[in-house]
């Protein structure tokens, strides 16, 4: 089958995706170029692993076009995922095999002669930090071991596409740490990640670009810094305590933007200067002066409230 | 998935083939108990139904008790196995290992999976029956060459029942809806089916209900089983061949696009 686009990894134009009359994704677009770390980023059930899932030919949108390595989603579907890794949400791997055999059988898959799968399986368990334990049986292996097991796996056709939906979720902080460092060096060797995450540290980390998707919506799109500073002041100083709240909206012109969650207000400054010198005659008051964050971008764009 | 997508027929290719090998390999750690398993039961009640209560009662159908129950012991219990694979071994990695969805997201499609799943699922039941006729041979219940036919009929009734466990599978919320099928089709179904005594036994029930009781698919088994132990060519070899191939296809069209409905919405 002939490549289509063959210079983007992936593109998307006004896809949609409806179920039972609840649109999920409402119509969104965007390209991934080759090497680059795409991040999308949104609150629960903003329509983020539909859209991984469309983009993967499992579901067919309503409309829309889906280049994926220059094959038409989901016509080629299946041609396009030779060459693709998916670490999904939740781990799947064979709870019926130990590690090898885990990557042995999915290498099958593919279509990759036994001989080759077994020559890779050393590198691969090397890289995920799970040098000697081929043998080891799966419900041996910690939360942190499996979802280096899947991204083992999602390797072991050498793709050049790397999906990941949510790849840290429910780790310790050494288990990201770990992961965060392999992606990097996945994204130094060429290699494209497209990943979901909302963990907005891990997407500055981590994104050449990112997209925030909300209610099935993109609301940006930008290199981490650029959002920042595209949408919010480069200060931020979180006021705490009993009569935070009441102190700051008596002082709200000490920052150029005030928002109060429970007992904290958040004042977004250019200039800290008065508002810190204000803060210096109250005794009773906590704060901490930060650096804006993606977080606070996030927060900006998608709002407070919570999501189901 | 786009609904021309969801009906259209499974295009099953050649990559269900690691499908396959995947559940073999699963199988192989577990072959010994496994087979085991599978013979001891059926043989069990072989032996005592047919030597205890086959002593009890005169001829059957002009042979021998136990040599009229041994072609339905050989149906039936490769009617379980197909079940029980395609039933709770298939749901099981379907739904609660996700095994189809990590295999989804290589370039295999769910009508490869499916396929896989069915060949594999009448590969283990063959297996089963295969045991059974062994055993059948070695007792002397059957001494003609036209048995070795009975190996082929054994993999086509093992297709027939994985591809309608496959549709159950597809339609099943949780392991308890299989009891069901159990309770409303299979058990109803051996005993009717000639399996434990001959089907005209009910030559008393209505016309339609005998009518139903000989198109279903173990009955055709039976029909095309027993003449071949006893050295015979079945009568209507061909009608019973083309039922249960019919049943085979039927069911397996009905399970893909059930399946699909399911994971690929």
């Amino acid at each position: 089958m002939a490549a289509l686009n063959p210079g983007e990894a992936l593109s998307v134009t006004g896809l949609r995706k409806s179920y039972d009359g609840n649109e999920v994704v409402a119509g969104i677009d965007f390209k991934v170029s080759p090497g680059t770390c795409f991040g999308l980023l949104g609150p629960n059930g903003a329509g983020k692993t539909t859209t991984l899932r469309c983009c993967l030919g499992l579901t067919t949108p309503d409309a829309g076009r889906i280049t994926l390595r220059g094959y038409a989603i989901p016509e080629q579907a299946e041609a396009a995922r030779e060459r693709v890794g998916v670490v999904p949400q939740f781990d799947n791997i064979d709870p019926d095999f130990t590690v090898a055999e885990n990557l042995m059988v999915y290498g099958r898959y593919f279509g990759i002669k036994a001989a080759t799968i077994r020559a890779r399986i050393p590198g691969l368990l090397e890289f995920a930090g799970l040098g000697g334990k081929e043998k080891a049986r799966i419900q041996t292996l910690s939360g942190g071991m499996k979802r280096r097991l899947t991204l083992a796996r999602a390797l072991v056709n050498e793709p050049d596409i790397i999906f990941l939906d949510e790849p840290t979720t429910g780790l310790d902080p050494q288990a990201r740490h770990l992961i965060w460092e392999r992606l990097k060096q996945l994204t130094a060797r060429g290699k494209t990640l497209i990943l979901t995450t909302h963990f907005m540290d891990e997407a500055e980390r981590l994104c050449d670009r990112l997209a925030v998707l909300d209610h099935g919506r993109l609301v940006t799109e930008g290199a981490p810094r650029e959002l920042i500073a595209a949408h919010i002041e480069p200060q931020v100083v979180e006021v705490f305590g009993d009569d935070a709240a009441a102190w700051a909206r008596s002082r709200n012109t000490l920052g150029e933007r005030l928002e109060i969650a429970g007992d904290t207000a958040f004042f977004y400054c250019r200039d800290t200067t008065p508002l810190l010198t204000a803060l210096a005659e109250e005794p009773t008051l906590r704060y901490m002066h930060r650096a804006a964050s993606l977080e606070d971008v996030f927060i900006k764009l998608t709002g407070r409230e919570l999501r189901d | 998935m786009g609904k021309h997508r969801i009906f259209a027929l499974p295009r099953p290719g050649l990559r269900w083939l690691p499908v396959w090998q995947r559940n073999f390999l699963v199988w192989r750690k577990l072959a010994i108990p496994s087979v085991l398993g599978n013979l001891a039961d059926p043989l069990i009640y072989m032996l005592g139904l047919g030597y205890g209560l086959g002593g009890l009662l005169p001829q059957v159908s002009g042979i021998s008790y136990v040599s009229f129950l041994a072609a339905g012991t050989i149906v039936s219990s490769t009617m379980n196995a197909a079940t029980f694979e395609a039933l709770y071994s298939a749901f099981s990695r379907m739904h609660v290992q996700k095994t189809w969805e990590a295999i989804l997201n290589t370039p295999l499609s769910l009508d490869h999976v499916l396929t896989g799943e069915l060949v594999w699922a009448a590969s283990k039941s063959l297996l089963s029956g295969l045991a059974i006729l062994v055993v059948v041979a070695a007792l002397g219940l059957t001494t003609s060459l036209l048995a070795l036919w009975v190996i082929p009929v054994i993999f086509l009734t093992g297709l027939a029942f994985a591809a309608m466990g496959l549709i159950v599978c597809a339609l099943a919320p949780s392991y308890d809806f299989f009891m069901y099928y159990f309770t409303l089709f299979i058990t109803p179904m051996l005993l009717v089916s000639g399996v434990f005594f001959p089907a005209d036994q009910f030559d008393q029930l209505p016309a339609a209900v005998q009518a139903i009781a000989a198109g279903l698919p173990l009955a055709h088994a039976v029909l095309l089983a027993r003449p071949l132990l006893l050295g015979e060519v079945p009568a209507n070899a061909s009608v019973h061949v083309a039922a249960l191939l019919t049943i085979a296809i039927l069911a397996f069209i009905a399970a893909t696009v059930l399946t699909r409905r399911r994971l690929l919405k």
